[in-house]
This record gives structure tokens, C-alpha cells and sequence, in this order.
């Protein structure tokens, strides 16, 4: 053949991707036999930048469009995010562009709710019923009985309608549903949450601890390719988690917890820090106040206390607390994301924060990052008016005082009438599927039939759009331009979303359906852009940034800052004491633990396993399940149960079986997965299956929806996050 | 081509990435993970896996081929020419690396290292695209390329060395 082995592969520039096509060692090496590998020809005649939205991320990526189809979706190099790298989901929005369940017309409700009859109607017929019913809600029970629940980066402007109406209920499931307490937990202590992107430098870590976090399956891409560069330059990992994940794998202490027990191993590992002097002594000093409380709160607190709630054994939980402490300051414990597990869950990410405080880490390389934002002017709107009044987002006399955001499940539950201090009579619904992301449907199903109008604003027939007197039928992300995305960030940047296609079908961009409505409800005013693309151009105009570059790149990034104590930063914290706040007074002064205490959950009875469930890397929820593309490697979730615990109850590997909870609640049947990767007191599966929404023809009937199964939460009386990890299942064969 | 299966997350970009760039029919991959368990709860031990065609040394797919469609090309790729192919198996039935399948079109298809890509100095798509950076590719010929670089380096294994045919992808432990 004319080649030797050690010949093999040879490509120029190695990746630098300046080697043109024709130059030098490329040319000579492939094709020199004739014979070519044919052009699959993906690559676009344009390719337009812009950014993610198959997860809420918001990589940069660029656009393959070919006699106007979009061929492919590769990584932006240019975007600090995505670092021309994207997760599985990234490459997938054709799946979501193209995918032919999308809604296409305005539907209006023909009869009953839930009854998914509808006729399609045009744009005008529609926006005229629901302007009619913002209307009515205005006059008959003012402003603030209208609700808008939102997940997505087209829905800011909906945010601002609602703002303009006068309205302060605006909630999202990822707050009390998901990463709320942590946020809360970090406020408490270092008088700022991590946000998202979070502000961790784990890329620099040299130990990064993982508590129930589970990087690669629940895949944030940047936050991936950081874990990677760390575990390529030898960090060490220790992986908390009852389930063998795909982290645990690459750890160099797994400690399979006993679920629910997090927070005494935390204690535990803060005892021995603080017992064996492992902790940074002179930043506690300079920088923390309570440290003699917490001495005092923890004393205790010895590993061999933890051990009888952990199940993990003391020599390792000291082994694990020295690996820890001997990184530090470059030792991140993860804050996690989705933490609402058990009720006491800000209290456990409060532990967190004061194992990271003694560590070093806040404001430390490889720790946490005080992160940079490019600054952005907001529009010159009108102004809003008079505040509205504050969102019912909690029963009749109830405060969590440290919720920083609307508490979705809050909004839910006012919306029964005569719960809350005052009634949801209205929501609006933007893409977020509220029946597979607040736990107990059943409640959510009566409050929607209380409500006076409810109007869905989504890309696909989502079970909530079989609930809506009117759908409006939205353009996916690669058909409209959205806000501009500035976050604080490592490096500060601002990104632009455009379109990359004209808008299928006959669905419209989010701000052109918020605008119609507001012309319709006498709002105008507040609208008084032509586009959204002048509306953007405006804001990066205003921040004195080079709308070309941005437009032609999707991307600016800005001169780096710096961010690390290293760096020469001084860090700020906003907190009463200007501390760091081991102890917390705020918290004592609202009758809550001031330092953390750890109460055994309740546990499952005999026969049955704690439900637990998490993400897969090529899904976000249930939004993505029906992407033909994106499923074709991943078309339905398995139920996680140990080996032995299977075998116990006569199952195999594979069968179909069905989950039944503790209120006799019976799950889609879903394939069994017996595996030695996960405790036997507990059971897993990936959420975001076992649609049953006629119209999602693809993912309807695969795999088991965990959401139904969810009929009890724990409420953190903190916050008012819905601690959704304490439910119990039996698992039976599926009759045939 | 190299795989660190310790960076490795499973997460199936790499099979998604191939898959739009080389438009690759709905049902087929011509890249796939592999995740293995070895031991007993709680001492266990995981490996990932991005797998494709080995382009082996000795491919047994193209003495198999009867028409010459299957060929180890310049550089030493092995590739298949689709109008010399017929579609007749034989390739796919010799693989040990179940690594082909035939193309709605008639012809056999698999891996192809997105050759059309390392002619304009791009790596392979499922290279590019990977958010773990553990694909690598690149020429084992040059001591200074990154894949001589990680062999040197790291300990790894080729899949079904029993065979002889010299697989070309090494997995990196």
C-alpha cells in the first residue's frame, strides 16, 4: 500500500485550523491516492453565530445554513462558553427546528380544559383573546392577579409585559424547584450567590468535591470542559453520591452517602478541619466572623457521629477531609445545582459555603471566582410605574424570608382560590412544561382549572399547551433574535442571539407576540422598539460596544479582568457583618439555625427505596425528548436499581417494570437497569420521560415520568424550595 | 487517534457531532460510547468509551472486500469507495469491530476520521466538537504530535489486540 503504520494519520497544523485547504502537508497527505473521502457537504453557504438555547447555558455557536436549511451547529471558538465546543444537546436544535411536531397556528380551546381539542386560528384572533383577558384580570382583580411563568431566554420580554401590566409575579421552576437554596445558602454566607454560569474556577482546582452533582451526566458544557482540564492536570475528586455516577467513576474517593445525609458528613469534615487546624486560618481570620461558634456548634460533630446517619466510616470521612484541605485554598466543594432534595437543603448548602470558607476557596483560583460582567445600559424605557404588589408565592400569612426569587410552586399554589394573601387569576406560560416541573401535578391540574385564562407561549405541544385557553405558537431560537446575554463571568462578554432562519411555519418570535399584546392592552409605550435586533443593537450600542463584531462574531468579549484574591481583587461581601458569616445573625434573628443542624430524613419503609432522579447529558428535562436527533441515542430512561435488591425482589436486568409510590401512584412502565452503580436503599432514573401529550408523538410513551411520582414535597422554611428526594417507591413487574 | 477514557463523560456529543457534520442517516452512527462496570457495589470501576472504526494496519475488511471498494487510502486512513461498492457484507461480517453499516444508498459506510476536514487542517468533527478534550488526533509518525505526546505518556490499550489487525485507535487509561 505504499504506507507504514508510523506513517499513519498525519494532519497539518495539528488542529490550528489555518492550514487552508490546498497548502503544504494537507494537500499531499489525503488525496494523494485520488481517492478522496466525498464532501458530506454540511457546511453552510453562510454560517451565522449566535447561541444556545437546547439548555439555558447559553453557548455560543455558529450556524450552518445551506440552501436555507440549517445543516449543522458547531461550537463558537469565539464564546468564552463554549470555547467552539458544545455538549450533545448543542448539535441537536436542528432536532428542534425541524422536528414536525411543532406547533405551527394559534390554537383556541374548543371545549373543556385538558381536553386538547382545539381550532387553529390567525395571530389576530388569537392575541385579540388573550389581550381580551389581560383586560378583564386587570379590572376585575387588578394587575397582580396575572402570573407568568418563564424558563427560556425569550422569555424576558414576556418579564417585561408583565412589569409594564403591573404584576411581580414572575417565577420560574429553576428557583424553588432547583437551584434556590444554594443561592440562598451562598447569600447567607458570603452575601452573594453563585449564579448562573456559576462562579466556580474548576479549571484551576486541584480538588473539586462533588455533593449529589453529578458533572457529565447533568452536562453544562463549559462547566464540563473546566472538570475535564482539571482532571487532566491531576486534581484530585471526591464524589458524594449513593449512585456510582459517571463523576464517581473518575474520583479518587467515592463515598456512596446514605441519601438525605449530606449535611452530617459536611459537619463531620468541618469538625475535622477545624479539630486537625487543616483549615486556612489566616483568611478566616482576615476575611470570616462566628468561627468560635461554629468550633463550638461542631464539636460534636465527630466523624464517628456521622458515620452512624452517613454510612460512610470516620477513618474515611478524615481521610477524605485531609484530601480536601490539603488543595486548598484551590479546593472547590461544588455548590451544586438542582439541590432541592430534602427541606433542610439551604441549610446544607450553607454548610457548604462555610466548608469552602474554611477552605479558602471564595475569591481563590480554583476556588470560586468573583466574576466580571460587562456593563450593559438598560433600554430607556418608560418608566414602570408604581411597584406592584409582591407576588403571592406562599399560603396566607407564610414567609420564607430568604427567597431571593418567586417561588414557582408558590404561584401554583395561590392560584387555588383563597390559599394565598391574594388569587392568581391568570398565567401566562413560557415554555416551561409546568405539569413535568412542579412536583405534585394533581395540584397543579387544580389550579389551572381555577384559573380565569391561561395561555401557553411554546415551540412544541407540551402537555401545559393541552391545559391553555389559547397557544401561541413560538419560533425556535434559530428563528429570532432574543436579549442580549452579558452574565458575570470569568472573562466579560456579550453575546447576541440571532436569527439564523426565517421562522417556520406561522409561529413569531416571543417579542413580537409580547409587543402585539401589549398595543393591544394600551401598553405600547413600553414597546417603542421595531424589532428586537434594534432593541439589542440599541443596548450594545449604549454600552459602547461594536455591534458589527458583535453581529458578525455573536460575540464581544471584553479586555480580562481580574477575578482571584491572586489576581489582586479584594473581595466584597454583602452581608450585615461585611463577612463572611460562618455564623448567621439573620438567620438567628428569624428563629433559624444559625449554624447548620443536620435531622435524619424520614426513612423509606421496608420494600422501598427512595426515589432519586438527574439529568442525562443529552436532554434538558422534558423539553428536548421529543428532538428525533437528540433521541435517537437516548429515547427513554431506565429505573437504577442495585443488583442485589433486584434480585431480592425476582427482577432482571431489562424487564419492564413499574414504580408505584407511597400514595399508590403507579408510573408509565419503564425498563429496569439492575446495577451494582447504585445502594440498595434507594432508586434512579433520569427525569424529563413519559410524556403522555398526544402531540409529542415522538416522546410520548417512552420511559416513566419521575414528576408524577412526586406527590409529597419537604418545604425549606428558609426559602420555600420543594424538596422533592422524599419519596418512596416499591417496583413491580410490569403485567402483562 | 487517542481516547483518555479518564476524561471521558459518556455524554455522546462525539456521536451527535459525526452524525450532523457527515450527515449520517437517522438509525446509523459511525461513532458510539461504550461504558463499562467492572466489580461488585461499592468497589467499582468505570470506563467510557468513544468507539469507531480502528483503520486498522492489517484491516481484515479490506482483504474481505472482493471489489476493492474497501482500501486503505493515502496516510493510511481505511476508507471505502462507494461506487466500487456493491454492499455485499463481507466488510462488516470481517470487522471485529462491528464498526459498519450499509448506508441507505447501497453502500457501506463507517468512520472516516472526517478526512475532508484534515485536508483543510480541521480534526475530525467528534475531535472538535468533545467538551472533555480526551479525543485526540493526529500523526503518530511526528514525536511531537499531541497523540505521540499522550502514548508517551499514559498507559492505554487498543481494543481486540488478539487479532492482529493493528488497531489505530488507542484508549488511554
Amino acid at each position: 500500500m505504499g504506507y507504514t503504520r508510523r506513517e499513519f494519520i498525519r494532519i497539518a497544523g495539528a488542529g490550528a485550523g489555518a492550514a487552508a485547504a490546498g497548502s503544504g502537508l494537507a494537500s499531499r497527505w489525503w488525496g494523494a491516492d485520488g481517492d478522496p473521502v466525498p464532501d458530506p457537504g454540511t457546511d453552510g453557504d453562510k454560517v451565522v453565530p449566535s447561541f444556545c438555547e437546547l439548555c439555558f447555558w447559553k453557548c455560543g455557536i455558529l450556524c450552518h445554513v445551506k440552501d436555507g436549511r440549517v445543516t449543522k451547529i458547531v461550537g463558537n471558538p469565539k464564546h468564552p462558553l463554549s470555547r467552539g465546543r458544545l455538549c450533545p444537546r448543542g448539535t441537536g436544535g436542528t432536532g428542534l427546528l425541524y422536528d414536525p411536531d411543532r406547533l405551527k397556528k394559534p390554537l383556541v380551546r374548543a371545549n373543556g380544559r385538558g381536553g386538547q381539542s382545539f381550532r387553529e386560528v390567525e395571530w389576530s384572533e388569537a392575541l385579540d383573546r388573550v389581550a381580551d383577558g389581560l383586560k378583564g384580570l386587570r379590572e376585575k382583580y387588578g394587575p397582580e392577579s396575572l402570573a407568568l411563568y418563564t424558563h427560556g431566554y425569550g422569555g424576558s420580554w414576556f418579564k417585561h409585559l408583565l412589569r409594564a401590566y403591573g404584576s411581580a409575579n414572575v417565577a420560574a421552576p429553576s428557583y424553588a424547584q432547583c437551584r434556590g437554596p444554594r443561592e440562598a445558602g451562598f447569600r447567607l454566607t458570603f452575601g452573594q450567590g453563585v449564579g448562573s454560569p456559576e462562579n466556580t474556577d474548576m479549571e484551576n482546582a486541584r480538588c473539586i468535591t462533588l455533593l449529589g452533582s453529578h458533572l457529565g451526566e447533568n452536562m453544562h458544557n463549559t462547566q464540563v470542559q473546566d472538570f475535564a482540564l482539571a482532571l487532566s492536570r491531576g486534581a484530585g475528586l471526591v464524589v458524594v453520591d449513593p449512585r456510582f455516577s459517571v463523576a464517581a467513576g473518575k474520583a479518587d474517593h467515592w463515598l456512596p452517602i446514605k441519601p438525605g445525609t449530606d449535611l452530617a458528613l459536611l459537619l463531620a469534615w468541618i469538625h475535622v478541619l477545624l479539630a486537625e487546624g487543616l483549615y486556612d486560618r489566616d483568611y478566616v481570620d482576615k476575611y470570616a466572623v462566628g468561627l468560635d461558634k461554629l468550633r463550638e456548634h461542631v464539636a460534636d460533630k465527630t466523624p464517628e457521629w456521622a458515620y452512624t446517619a452517613t454510612t460512610i466510616p470516620p477513618e474515611k470521612i478524615v481521610a477524605t477531609a485531609r484530601f480536601l484541605a490539603g488543595a486548598r485554598p484551590a479546593s472547590l466543594v461544588h455548590p451544586g445545582r438542582h439541590v432541592t432534595w430534602y427541606g433542610d437543603d439551604t441549610q446544607r448548602t450553607r454548610a457548604i459555603a462555610i466548608l469552602n470558607a474554611l477552605l479558602g476557596s471564595w475569591g481563590r483560583r480554583g476556588g470560586f471566582f468573583l466574576p466580571a460582567q460587562l456593563p450593559l445600559p438598560k433600554y430607556p424605557y418608560t418608566h414602570y410605574g408604581t411597584e406592584p404588589k409582591p407576588p403571592a408565592d406562599a399560603a396566607k400569612g407564610r414567609v420564607y424570608p430568604f427567597a431571593d426569587e418567586t417561588i414557582a410552586s408558590g404561584v401554583c399554589d395561590a392560584s387555588i382560590p383563597g390559599t394565598a394573601d391574594y388569587d392568581i387569576k391568570g398565567w401566562l406560560v413560557y415554555g416551561t412544561n409546568l405539569l413535568l416541573a412542579l412536583p405534585e401535578p394533581e395540584k397543579t391540574r387544580k389550579a389551572i382549572q381555577a384559573l380565569d385564562l391561561i395561555v401557553a407561549i411554546d415551540v412544541l405541544p407540551a402537555e401545559i399547551t393541552g391545559w391553555a385557553d389559547v397557544v401561541l405558537p413560538e419560533a425556535t431560537y434559530l428563528e429570532r433574535c432574543d436579549e442580549l446575554d452579558a452574565p458575570p463571568w470569568r472573562v466579560p462578554f456579550a453575546a447576541v442571539r440571532q436569527p439564523v432562519v426565517e421562522p417556520m411555519y406561522d409561529s413569531k418570535p416571543g417579542w413580537w407576540i409580547a409587543r402585539e399584546l401589549a398595543h393591544r392592552i394600551g401598553l405600547a409605550d413600553y414597546f417603542p422598539w421595531k424589532d428586537s435586533v434594534e432593541y439589542a443593537m440599541q443596548r450594545a450600542h449604549a454600552a459602547g460596544l461594536d455591534c458589527d463584531a458583535m453581529r458578525r462574531d455573536g460575540v464581544v468579549v471584553g479586555a480580562p479582568a481580574a477575578v482571584t484574591i491572586e489576581d489582586g481583587v479584594e473581595p466584597v461581601f454583602d452581608t450585615p457583618s461585611g463577612k463572611i458569616e460562618l455564623y448567621s445573625q439573620p438567620l438567628a434573628d428569624a428563629g433559624f439555625d444559625p449554624l447548620p443542624n443536620f435531622t435524619p430524613p424520614e426513612e423509606p419503609p421496608p420494600g422501598m427505596f427512595r426515589l432519586l432522579f438527574g439529568r442525562s447529558p443529552v436532554h434538558t428535562f422534558g423539553r428536548t425528548t421529543n428532538n428525533r436527533f437528540l433521541s435517537e441515542v437516548a429515547s427513554t430512561n431506565e429505573l437504577w436499581l442495585n443488583r442485589r435488591a433486584a434480585d431480592e425482589l425476582g427482577l432482571a436486568d431489562g424487564e419492564q417494570v413499574v414504580v408505584v409510590n407511597q400514595d399508590e401512584v403507579r408510573s408509565e412502565p419503564l425498563a429496569l437497569r439492575a446495577t451494582q452503580r447504585i445502594r440498595s436503599d434507594c432508586a434512579y432514573m433520569v427525569h424529563g420521560y413519559g410524556h403522555d401529550a398526544p402531540g409529542l408523538r415522538f416522546a410520548r410513551g417512552r420511559g416513566a415520568n419521575d414528576t408524577r411520582l412526586v406527590t409529597r414535597t419537604k418545604i425549606d422554611p428558609l426559602m420555600g424550595g420543594t424538596g422533592m428526594n422524599v419519596n418512596f417507591v416499591r417496583v413491580e413487574r410490569r403485567q402483562p | 487517534m487517542t481516547v483518555d477514557t479518564r476524561l471521558c463523560v459518556a455524554c455522546k456529543a462525539c456521536v451527535l457531532a459525526c452524525k450532523a457534520e457527515n450527515a449520517v442517516p437517522d438509525g446509523f452512527c459511525r461513532d458510539w460510547l461504550v461504558e463499562e462496570t467492572r466489580g461488585e457495589f461499592p468497589d467499582l470501576h468505570a470506563q467510557n468509551r468513544s468507539e469507531r472504526c480502528n483503520h486498522c494496519s492489517e484491516p481484515p475488511c479490506v482483504d474481505a472486500c472482493p471489489t476493492g471498494a474497501s482500501h486503505v487510502a493515502g496516510g493510511g486512513a481505511v476508507l471505502v469507495t462507494h461506487d466500487k461498492c456493491t454492499g455485499c457484507k463481507a466488510c462488516i461480517a470481517a470487522c471485529p469491530y462491528d464498526a459498519r453499516y450499509v448506508h441507505p444508498q447501497g453502500w457501506v459506510d463507517k468512520c472516516t476520521f472526517c478526512l475532508h476536514r484534515a485536508r483543510r487542517g480541521e480534526k475530525p468533527a467528534c475531535v472538535s466538537v468533545c467538551p472533555t478534550f480526551c479525543l485526540e488526533f493526529g500523526d503518530l509518525a511526528d514525536p511531537d504530535s499531541d497523540v505521540s505526546r499522550r502514548l508517551r505518556e499514559r498507559r492505554y490499550k487498543v481494543l481486540h489486540p488478539e487479532t492482529g489487525c493493528g488497531p489505530n485507535v488507542y484508549f488511554l487509561e
